[in-house]
């Protein structure tokens, strides 16, 4: 008995111990200065995205995550992140079905049986965090700035709603959040990952089909990831030089 | 999702840019091109377009005005605007519009009239009494010296500005053209070709507006109209029409034959959703018919009063009717250049960015980025430019008079 209630006391004081620094951390993080906090060093991180569409079996527990934990709107159509699921005809490649209903939310509808055999693949989406974005470099106010860790963020306090940036994303993850008439896209869960903590769509992925990866961290799993597989961004001709890498992506996809 | 056809992303589904952003371009665009023809007579000594120079210029003013409106009603934000004046983002094309806008405004605009005007706002001073004086004592900013050497300063600095705002109004539009051009994501409007265009679609709007005013106003206040003024501004008209035409098509073909991954989504959509809008109002009628009109026209001083032929006949016949034929081709391309705008903002936004699939807008009536605030935002222009030819009447006392010099002999 006494030692079960010493055990308490030390578990206790370590927990108090180990998480007064975060305490710390989230007071800088609420004020938008992340950096300031002693435990979280900007400079020491680069956040990118690794993503393998041969694990993902498209259920939509990534959107729904999202939705939750970010409070994106369930209406109108807006997503921080989705999911689409492409049905190639071998004989017709030029042609590929295309769809994400709901953003891919409640998943996918079986596909209709049908005689002739059909490539089909999932494939998330989310913000590509480019580290040459025109999304920042539009934005007339600097509103969408990059973080010194690699993420692209929106200043809500600052943004005018005029919608170039929207514009200007070659991925159409941007959306105005109605209620507040100011851009909003991917944090790649900023308030989490600055604490130690991995996205919500990556929390909840059953099969680890995305990965939140920090390229300067040389023991984090991304780089045997970007190492061992062939992995390809989305219309890298645009230049933006995502790093939202995919693994086994098809030509197709767009 | 109605309307919506094959694939788009999620959050494509709602048009970021709506008729406001249509009116953004072409407002500012009337304003480039009068400002281009008032120069004509100030720089290149057109002598025959002066009784419209000072006309053009508060025309530029009136749309000068009004053309930040539009923006300042589609902003989510715009009690945050004013942040690009005091924190502009360098890198950002958009961040530039309030300083051009601004430049052009005081720098060009205003003093070019004020110096224009200054001689007539003492003399109005003088004249008037009660709140009128006041009002001119102020626009006069209290200086009443008008003799004939402050005159010839102003006279000189007068031209000094207008040389000036030549380069300044082929910013001002080129500038709008780059904000739509340089956007790589859209290759709809990614094009180096997007300025140019805008710039000489903007000239001829403006020329065709500008004159359209003229007749029509000079048609109220019940005075002679003079032919020898329209005809030229008709044939400069047709000038920067066949620039313009001549560009577009150049950049219609490039795609055409370059055919990049592009290409078939952004011709189906022309097939389709801008058929009627591109092909027949943009390119047929209001271009290649107001060539076509004005091309036939300059042709008739052309034709002796004895030729015979059918052909002879006809181009004197639409010689004698010039008057409404240039009132039709005025008309015709004003349509055909807000149809243009339309095209470019409105267009550009139908397609999906994964070119697999189309959706489409649905203009509202009244509410703020609606079609209500859309025609008040285009009848304010006239507004202000009615208070404006009450207050600095852009008439010569020449002018006031019947006119008096014969039509171009035919």
């Amino acid at each position: 008995m006494e030692s079960g209630r010493r055990a308490f006391l030390e578990q206790g004081a370590r927990l108090l111990v180990l998480s007064m620094p975060a305490a710390l951390a989230w007071e800088h993080i609420l004020a938008g200065t992340p950096e300031a906090a002693d435990n979280y060093d900007t400079a020491a991180h680069w956040w990118g995205f690794a993503i393998d569409i041969e694990q993902c079996i498209g259920c939509g527990l990534c959107v729904r995550a999202c939705k939750d934990e970010n409070d994106v709107p369930l209406e109108p159509f807006t997503f921080r992140t989705w999911v689409e699921r492409y049905v190639i005809d071998p004989d017709d490649p030029d042609h590929p079905m295309v769809e994400s209903p709901n953003g891919g939310y409640d998943g996918f509808a079986d596909i209709p049986s049908s005689d002739r055999k059909v490539k089909t693949f999932f494939v998330p989406k989310l913000c590509n965090h480019c580290s040459s974005s025109p999304c920042v470099q539009v934005c007339p106010v600097g509103a969408t700035f990059d973080s010194p860790d690699g993420v692209v963020l929106v200043d809500k306090q600052r943004c005018l709603g005029c919608r170039y940036c929207v514009q200007a994303c070659p991925y159409g993850t941007r959306y105005i959040d109605p209620r507040t008439h100011v851009v909003d896209k991917c944090t790649l869960c900023y308030h989490r990952i600055t604490r130690g903590l991995t996205t919500a769509c990556c929390e909840v992925c059953p099969t680890g089909a995305r990965m939140l990866g920090d390229l300067k961290n040389p023991n984090d799993p991304i780089h045997e990831f970007l190492r061992s597989r062939k992995v390809h961004v989305l219309k890298p001709q645009m230049a933006t030089h995502s790093k939202a890498y995919y693994a086994g992506l098809d030509g197709s996809v767009r | 999702m109605e309307g919506v056809q094959g694939f788009i992303y999620p959050n494509e589904l709602e048009l970021q840019w709506s008729v406001l952003i249509v009116l953004y371009p072409f407002i500012t665009g009337l304003v480039a091109g009068a400002f281009i023809l008032a120069s004509l007579e100030r720089v290149f000594n057109v002598r025959a377009v002066k009784p419209t120079y000072r006309l053009a210029l508060l025309t530029a003013l009136a749309f000068l005005i009004v053309a930040p409106l539009p923006l300042q009603l589609h902003l989510g934000h715009p009690e945050r605007s004013f942040s690009m004046y005091l924190t502009p983002h360098t890198q950002s094309a958009m961040a530039m519009f309030g300083f051009v806008y601004l430049w052009y405004l005081t720098v060009v605009l205003l003093l070019e009239i004020w110096l224009d005007y200054r001689k007539e706002i003492v003399e109005f001073w003088k004249a008037s009494t009660g709140p009128k004086r006041w009002l001119y004592a102020a626009l006069a900013l209290g200086v009443d010296n008008i003799d004939a050497a402050s005159l010839r300063v102003d006279d000189r600095l007068g031209r000094a500005v207008t040389i000036i705002g030549i380069p300044s109004a082929f910013l001002l539009h080129g500038y709008v053209g780059f904000i739509f051009g340089s956007l790589k994501a859209n290759p709809w409007w990614s094009t180096p070709l997007m300025p140019v265009v805008f710039l000489f679609s903007a000239i001829v709007s403006g020329i065709a507006l500008v004159m359209l005013l003229y007749i029509v106003l000079t048609w109220l206040r019940r005075h002679r109209i003079d032919m020898v003024c329209v005809d030229t501004i008709a044939q400069y008209l047709l000038y920067a029409l066949i620039i313009d035409f001549s560009l577009e098509m150049l950049d219609l073909i490039h795609r055409l034959y370059e055919a990049d991954e592009s290409l078939k989504a952004l011709d189906f959509m022309v097939r389709t959703r801008l058929w009627t809008s591109q092909v027949i109002v943009q390119i047929i009628s209001g271009t290649v018919v107001p060539i076509v009109l004005l091309g036939l026209l300059q042709l008739g001083p052309l034709i002796t009063s004895t030729g015979r032929s059918v052909l002879a006949r006809a181009i004197r016949g639409l010689w004698e009717f010039r008057l409404p034929i240039y009132v039709l081709a005025g008309t015709l391309t004003m349509i055909g250049i807000f149809a243009m705008r339309w095209n470019v903002v409105i267009g550009g936004q139908l397609f999906s960015k994964s070119f697999l699939g189309y959706t489409v807008y649905k203009m509202q009536f009244a509410t703020r980025e609606g079609l209500l605030p859309a025609v008040v935002l285009m009848v304010l222009p006239f507004v202000i430019l009615w208070v404006l030819v009450r207050l600095l009447p852009p008439w010569d006392q020449e002018e006031t008079e019947p006119a008096t010099r014969p039509a171009r002999a035919h």
